[in-house]
């Protein structure tokens, strides 16, 4: 069973998916509708000197988000 | 809905009636650049009604006809979280006339993402014309697009534009007036899995069959979103949600998670389109902005850089705004003179023109320079995309509290002057964070609060405590206005806004030149908004402090009488003129009302001529130094550097013969000037940034509160502990 992380967990250079997404939250739609849904893929590219936020890199663009405001999101860390 | 309330427009309409083409696109696509390059200088900056979100369009001709275009708000999708969202999402819902073109600004370099929000749109708009931007990119990075696939799939033309260069703009327009007279019939569908588009056909028979009249589309909104608009119409009708809730639960099972298949279906649709559509090049470089980014974002570079761009920035503002204001400044003189002799007949009217309008609105236009300055900055840091890092850079810092990154430049710019401070607030995507960094703003020690600080620590804390003490107070001085920034923005957060909380989002774009174009039409049409303020707020509010200082007219011949009946001493130090000037702004209608309130300021330490030059300095706090020269009987003519106020303001004594101006009265009318919204101008800007007087009325209030509160505090502290 792979290891599920939170976004406080995610690492600058790390590979990952998006294993699920807790509907309901007021960003979380958001999220989705960004393109953070169940199975997307991405990566780390940077974080911000403080910690957060972090910017990840998926379906060809990068976004940055809050650690505090991805919650409801569960990611598994690809190889 | 609301065109049905209309009355309805008569056959054979003008031909002068443009018609209205929006823009739509995900925000960074490279809307605006179009927009402009469509519509040039002939732009109309409004509001939306009721919001702060501001309404953008402009006029384009062709061919002899002309055409209407809205820059509607950026979106990432048809379901609005924020009011900026809920304006577009209204426009194009036809509020308050559906536009008769929709202009789809998609980003090449970002297809998967801009093509989510085009699938929803499309399913309600027919007639679109797509504009195709940042395909240079694509180009640089070696990619390949297929412009004829991308169209097939999309069902609509599609024009690629690389608006600042003005490639493209001319197909655009030929493309868009070809969509408006033969409007198209685009009919999208993206390919929800079978079992969702089953269930919704059984809920349309179902409900045709009782005679309600619904769409597939509809249907397969509600089944996979309670909160669609269309749930509300049966709700609350029990039987016939049992039949929706229970094919909700044929096609969601127990995970109920609807919006997650809806997304799921669109990105799937996303993804095969820019399978098809671009060929990606064969290896991915590391992008020159990606090396420039592993500096500017780094941990200790990035944040020296940052510190050095805003020292850079600032310090520029500082210096170069300085001989532009003295200009100004002798401008408004010169006016004056030239006009007061030929009003000299009429003395009432002399003092209106002179006193009230061209002093009034002459200490406003100041400010322009460092607008300009100012917003010449910020365009050129948005323009590189130096802006959205020091957003990213900050955000921490500024998030705790319920602000966000973008407040950075805002709060900063504050230091110098709220005006621009307010004015840059814009640079938020959302309102929430808006309007309230718009509130905080103005408690950021500004550069006119300065001449208050630099007299009182000058004339009571360095005689007493020395040199060091006083550079400490005026750093602490800076400090008071930010330190209580924190707690009004909890609470603002957490008591008067309530409702749904934008998540921060941020795209890093690459790095580019600015355009000069859009950095020029940024900064005139900032300026054009401040000068219109400044032409009618502050021209009105001018008049009436005017007023209010000037009549009743004084009883000249009995303040002559009060004036020879003075010692010697203390008419060398004040001229008849002077002592008139003095008598007669006490007795004025603002006058008594300082002498009428000296009871109320008694707790902060205060009698009634600092009561008095507190009140006169409500239009602009600037005025209160040569306020106290008046009224401490120096002259008006004074800055705070001068000798004679120093000593006066040191010499100061109550009616009964305690010194009036302790070390702790000197505090607390310090951090009274510091908290205190004096300033009519701030007001005017809040009220035009937000579009509402009750904003302006806000900030006044709680300011004026916590001035009062925090000086009658210190003089009570004071008291216990001397």
């Amino acid at each position: 069973m792979e290891k599920v992380l939170t976004s406080k967990e995610l690492r600058k250079g790390m590979k990952a998916r998006v294993a699920t997404v807790e509907e309901g939250e007021d960003p979380c739609t958001r999220l989705m509708e960004l393109g953070l849904i169940p199975g997307t893929e991405f990566s780390v590219t940077k974080v911000a000197p403080l910690g957060d936020p972090i910017e990840i890199e998926m379906r060809g663009y990068k976004l940055c988000l809050r650690r505090t405001e991805t919650e409801c999101l569960r990611f598994v860390e690809l190889p | 809905m609301s065109n049905s309330l209309k009355t309805p427009v008569p056959a054979g309409r003008p031909k002068t009636h443009k018609p209205t083409i929006a823009l739509v696109g995900n925000p960074n696509a490279g809307k605006t650049s179009l927009f402009n390059a469509l519509t040039g200088a002939r732009q109309k900056i409004g509001n939306y009604p009721g919001v702060t979100v501001e309404k953008i369009s402009g006029d384009f001709t062709h061919e002899g006809d002309t055409f209407e275009v809205i820059d509607v708000p950026g979106l990432y999708s048809m379901t609005p979280v924020s009011n900026d969202e809920t304006v577009a999402v209204k426009v194009l819902e036809g509020d308050p006339e559906p536009p008769k073109l929709v202009v789809y600004v998609l980003d090449a370099s970002n297809l998967e993402r801009n093509l989510f929000l085009f699938s929803q749109l499309a399913e309600t708009h027919t007639n679109v014309v797509v504009a195709l931007t940042l395909t240079d990119v694509l180009d640089k990075e070696g990619a390949r697009l297929d412009l004829a696939k991308l169209s097939s799939h999309l069902g609509c033309e599609v024009v690629p534009v690389i608006a600042h260069k003005g490639i493209g703009v001319e197909a655009l327009k030929e493309a868009m007036a070809r969509a408006l007279a033969s409007p198209d019939e685009l009919e999208l569908d993206v390919g929800f899995p079978k079992v969702v588009m089953d269930a919704a056909d059984r809920v349309v028979d179902h409900m045709n069959r009782r005679g309600v009249a619904l769409g597939r589309r509809e249907a397969r909104c509600v089944l996979l979103d309670e909160q669609c608009t269309t749930s509300e119409r049966f709700r609350g009708i029990p039987e016939l949600w049992a039949v929706i809730e229970e094919e909700r639960q044929t096609v969601l099972g127990a995970s109920g998670q609807g919006r997650t298949l809806d997304a799921q279906a669109r990105y799937a649709w996303a993804a095969k389109v820019k399978k098809d559509s671009i060929t990606p090049p064969v290896e991915r470089r590391r992008s020159g902005t990606e090396k420039i980014d592993y500096f500017l974002t780094h941990r200790v570079f990035g944040l020296l850089f940052f510190l050095g761009v805003m020292y850079a920035v600032f310090q520029s503002i500082y210096t170069l705004a300085g001989p532009l204001m003295d200009v100004i400044d002798a401008g408004k003189s010169a006016v004056a003179d030239f006009v007061r002799p030929m009003l000299d007949g009429t003395p009432v009217l002399q003092s209106l023109v002179v006193d009230g309008i061209i002093e009034g609105v002459g200490s406003v236009i100041i400010f322009l320079p460092q607008i300009i300055i100012l917003f010449f900055f910020i365009s050129v840091l948005e323009g590189t995309g130096y802006l959205a890092r020091a957003a990213f850079l900050m955000d921490r810092l500024l998030g705790w509290c319920g602000l966000n990154g973008r407040a950075f430049i805002p709060l900063l710019s504050s230091f110098a002057c709220a005006i621009p401070g307010v004015m840059s607030a814009r640079v938020m995507p959302d309102e929430r964070s808006r309007i309230m960094t718009v509130l905080v703003a103005p408690l950021m020690s500004c550069s006119a609060r300065l001449p208050v600080y630099v007299l009182l620590i000058g004339a009571v804390i360095e005689p007493r405590y020395g040199a060091a003490w006083a550079g400490f107070s005026l750093f602490a001085m800076h400090f008071v206005g930010l330190a209580v920034a924190i707690p009004v923005v909890l609470i603002l957060n957490k008591g008067v806004f309530k409702g749904k909380r934008l998540p921060f989002m941020l795209e890093l774009p690459k790095y580019q030149w600015p355009r000069w174009r859009d950095v020029f039409l940024t900064i005139t049409s900032r300026a054009k908004v401040f000068l219109v303020t400044a032409g009618t707020i502050i021209f009105a509010m001018s008049v009436l402090i005017w007023a209010l200082l000037y009549f009743p007219r004084g009883d000249n011949p009995r303040y002559e009488r009060e004036y020879s009946s003075l010692s010697a001493a203390r008419q060398e130090t004040v001229s008849l003129e002077q002592f008139q000037e003095l008598r007669q702004r006490e007795e004025s209608i603002l006058g008594r009302f300082g002498k009428a309130i000296e009871p109320a300021f008694a707790p902060a330490g205060f009698d009634w001529r600092l009561t008095t030059a507190i009140l006169a300095a409500f239009p602009a706090r600037e005025v209160v130094v040569p306020a106290m020269g008046i009224l401490f009987g120096t002259g008006g003519d004074v800055d705070e550097a001068d000798e004679g106020l120093v000593s006066a303001i040191q010499r100061s004594q109550w009616p009964d013969g305690r010194p009036l101006m302790t070390p702790w009265t000197a505090m607390s009318l310090m951090v009274f000037f510091a908290l205190c919204c004096q300033c009519m101008a701030t007001l005017a800007a809040i009220k035009r940034e937000t579009n509402s007087w009750k904003w302006a009325a806000f900030a006044f209030v709680y300011m004026t509160t916590l001035a009062y509160v925090f000086s009658v505090a210190i003089q009570q502290i004071g008291r216990l502990v001397s």
